[in-house]
């Protein structure tokens, strides 16, 4: 004990030393000043923005299970900002898109969206990707109140909740009302069915399943949960089956969907399948199969031929539509290896929409002045989408409605007119009568 | 006692002379008589060392928080909170010898644990969080600690394999615990005092991300120390001797089940402390944060840092932490797309990690330690020669 005194105490003569030195420097304390984010003046928040670019990022996963078919989403997205750029950009500003992987892992996405804002300085997040990956980061916009603009997912958490969250906003149609028009088409078309749910365990299968209860509640015979991330799904299909289904409605993602075709085939189950749009990518899912399957079934063997889906954005299976004519222009511009899928033009797609935000802020953009834009002009944005957006003051959420379709090999038919409707039960299903699914791009293929 | 620091030493420099234990039991024989001043003396008592160690890496935190980004402070707790569990880990693989891959489990627990503390009040204090989180880890890694006692080698790998698979289930079953989307939580605000003290000191205001950084240093810093300590007492030299010879270890009267428990508990308890900061940093304890591989990239960080040595934890931390992103960066900066770029860290990991493994086998710090062994050996050598020399 005897030799450690001294020592402890100059070690705290050191500390107490260097407490007083660094003491000397402080002054009075400045009252009020803290909550401002960035380089913000009494005109708005201008971080990002400069006199000839405009700065944002977003978080994908372009590593990892949940890659395939998402990291192409930022090819599209690059090639459409690239064309712009190369006509002279938005207002006389280029736009820099910075693109960061987060591999689907809510810790990764906290990182990179840190990065983005407090070390790349960003004006916003565009398109950030996933519903607990952007789950982990979405009130951090808000707290930092940084414009987080059109969630790539369908959550009906970015929009139905503007006061708690005024800087974010959906873009495609959120499960609940994808929902409730597969359902009523169900009711509609399939009265007899025994209907049978195969849901993945988050908010896509249960906003998915709210929807379709509402008109399907008293036919549906079992449900089948499934978690991300097991790629077992033998018992949720032979729970459906033997529960006697013959029609299933699936809100799952791509690899889902070709794993319960890959486990019916095995199990010699034939219900009418019905997938949500985020799960029915034929191109991928043939892909999914031929890979799952080691070659057993050919990604062209027309695995979802006759499967039923939805459609909000024209897609590579309507390649005489005018817009993904524009799609293939661009692509063929600018875009980087490989073909258009329908995730680069869903990329594409939400690219346009941010150029038609960025064009309605304005000359001077700020990031509460982009949030107002869109709020107040959101709604009559024409755009690829099917139908309106639903962007108002008391709701931030996206694309309004979607079309029934049948998937036959690459190409679909239409099944119904587009739909359009909005959350909960009293909020009716109606044809869509804004003409907005029959317009076409602007000559230049730049919103105006 | 002596008895078992005798066995101990001995089997230790048979060993690989990994950190400090051969050095300063030599130089206590060596150098005793000789006049020193009153720093030698000092150094000599492995308590104040630690001691005086600590102080100084707290001034270099506060330069580091203080001259630095706000991101970077981010990025520092990220750092301090990986530091923090592969310190629990090297006492647990390092020191002890118990392989466990499942780490990234008593994490969540932690984590988890300050969660469900914050997710509806703000309000409760840091400190609290923190010693929950340390004690329900503690309760868990008891249970865990005591099964895996009765196990050996191979066999506890393969159950805290189970363990770190099975973790990422429970919330999905739990459902109160948020499923696969999780716990959000917010950080407790900082108290005044705290600002106040920052402020007076330094005269800048005390960012969310500064107080985090300072709180996670702060809380490594008393972790390293307290298993530093434990380290070079009677204590860890027991564990050091059950990881060298199980047989030798137990002729002499250690209790092998009774250390490996203890040695097990105090490092799980690192690891839900480390957990509770990083769900306070990224604001979420899903099941996504504690995936297998977090448990296997722990491992991985101290076998590059030096297995064993608590220093090699920190240097193995900080490799996991900023490699991959500066390997993208650096591969942005090359002109790859950001597919190729994000494609590239994984890669530059592993190829480090295969060029620690081959040039320095006992990782970076443990290859520094050996050399300065060496060193010493041969001085000491010198200087026996030449005394022998001349009093000849």
């Amino acid at each position: 004990m005897k030799r450690t005194t001294r020592p402890t105490m100059v070690a705290a003569g050191l500390l107490a030393g260097s407490l007083m030195l660094s003491a000397c420097g402080a002054g009075g304390r400045e009252e009020g000043s803290g909550s401002g984010s960035g380089s913000g003046d009494s005109a708005g928040d201008t971080t990002g923005v400069t006199d000839s670019t405009i700065k944002i990022g977003t978080h994908m996963p372009l590593t990892g299970v949940a890659a395939p078919g998402y990291s192409e989403i930022n090819t599209g997205s690059r090639a459409y900002f690239d064309f712009v750029n190369e006509s002279g950009g938005i207002n006389g500003r280029t736009i820099e898109y910075l693109v960061e992987d987060d591999a689907y892992n809510p810790t990764n996405t906290t990182n990179v969206v840190r990065q983005f804002v407090q070390q790349d300085q960003v004006f916003g997040i565009m398109g950030g990707l996933g519903t607990p990956t952007h789950g982990a980061v979405v009130d951090f916009l808000n707290d930092q109140e940084v414009p987080d603009l059109f969630v790539s997912s369908g959550s009906i958490a970015w929009g139905d909740d503007p006061q708690a969250k005024p800087f974010t906003f959906g873009w495609q149609p959120d499960y609940e009302i994808e929902g409730k028009i597969i359902g009523q088409y169900v009711a509609e078309n399939f009265p007899d069915a025994k209907v049978g749910l195969f849901l993945q365990d988050d908010d896509l299968g249960a906003d998915g399943e709210l929807g379709l209860r509402q008109f399907i509640d008293g036919q549906i015979v079992s449900v089948a949960r499934y978690t991300s991330g097991n790629t077992d799904v033998a018992p949720q299909i032979t729970k459906l089956q033997s529960a006697g289904a013959d029609l299933v409605i699936g809100f799952n993602t791509p690899s889902y969907t070709a794993l319960s075709q890959l486990v019916s085939l095995q199990t010699q189950f034939d219900p009418q399948w019905i997938y949500t749009n985020v799960g029915s990518d034929p191109a991928l899912v043939g892909n999914l199969l031929a890979n799952f399957s080691e070659g057993a079934v050919g990604p062209d063997s027309g695995a979802l031929d006759g499967v039923l889906t939805t459609a909000y954005i024209p897609g590579i299976d309507t390649p005489n539509d005018p817009w993904v004519q524009l799609w293939q222009k661009v692509w063929d511009e600018h875009g980087g290896e490989g073909e258009l899928t329908n995730y680069r033009i869903y990329g594409m797609s939400q690219a346009y929409t941010f150029v038609q935000a960025l064009l309605a802020a304005g000359e001077d953009v700020t990031r509460e002045g982009i949030v107002a834009a869109i709020e107040e002009n959101g709604a009559d944005f024409a755009g690829p989408n099917l139908a309106p957006y639903r962007y108002s003051k008391d709701s931030h959420l996206g694309i309004g409605g979607m079309r029934m379709i049948e998937l036959q090999g690459l190409e679909s038919n239409e099944l119904t007119p587009v739909l359009t409707t909005d959350l909960g039960e009293d909020a009716p299903i109606d044809a869509d009568a804004s003409e907005q699914a029959n317009d076409a791009p602007p000559s230049n293929g730049i919103p105006e | 006692m002596s008895q078992d620091i005798t066995t101990q030493s001995s089997a230790t420099s048979s060993d690989d002379a990994t950190e400090g234990t051969a050095a300063t039991g030599q130089s206590d024989q060596g150098m005793g008589d000789r006049a020193r001043g009153l720093w030698g003396r000092a150094m000599d008592s492995n308590g104040t060392r630690h001691l005086v160690f600590a102080l100084a890496a707290f001034i270099a935190v506060v330069l580091v928080i203080e001259t630095t980004s706000d991101f970077a402070s981010f990025e520092f707790t990220r750092f301090g909170y990986y530091a923090i569990a592969a310190g629990g880990l090297t006492v647990l693989t390092g020191i002890n010898g118990q392989l466990s891959l499942g780490h990234g489990a008593f994490m969540a627990v932690g984590a988890y644990t300050a969660a469900l503390l914050l997710t509806d009040d703000r309000g409760t204090p840091l400190l609290v969080v923190l010693v929950a989180a340390v004690l329900t880890t503690l309760v868990v890694g008891v249970l865990v600690g005591i099964a895996a006692a009765r196990l050996s080698g191979p066999y506890i790998a393969g159950a805290t394999l189970a363990l770190a698979i099975a973790a990422t289930q429970v919330p999905l079953a739990v459902r109160s615990l948020g499923g696969e989307q999780g716990l959000t939580l917010s950080t407790p605000d900082i108290p005044t005092w705290v600002a106040d003290v920052h402020f007076f000191i330094l005269g800048t205001e005390l960012g969310t991300n500064q107080y985090l950084a300072y709180m996670t240093w702060i809380v490594l810093i008393i972790v390293f120390v307290l298993l530093a300590n434990l380290k070079s007492s009677r204590v860890g030299r027991r564990w050091a001797a059950i990881r060298d010879d199980e047989v030798a270890a137990e002729l002499v009267g250690i209790d092998l089940g009774r250390d490996r428990v203890i040695a097990f508990v105090v490092s799980t308890g690192a690891a839900g402390v480390a957990g509770a900061f990083l769900a306070l940093a990224t604001g979420l304890a899903a099941p996504g944060n504690f995936r297998l591989d977090l448990s296997l990239l722990l491992l991985t960080a101290i076998v590059l840092g030096g297995l064993g040595t608590l220093s090699g934890a920190i240097i193995g931390a900080a490799l996991l932490t900023y490699l991959p992103g500066y390997a993208s960066d650096a591969g942005a900066a090359l002109g790859l797309n950001s597919l190729k770029a994000a494609e590239i860290a994984p890669l530059v990991f592993g190829a480090v990690m295969v060029l620690v493994i081959l040039l320095t086998p006992a990782g970076l710090m443990g290859e520094v330690l050996k050399r300065r062994a060496i060193r010493r050996a041969k001085k000491r050598a010198a200087a026996q020669q030449s005394a022998s020399a001349s009093s000849a």
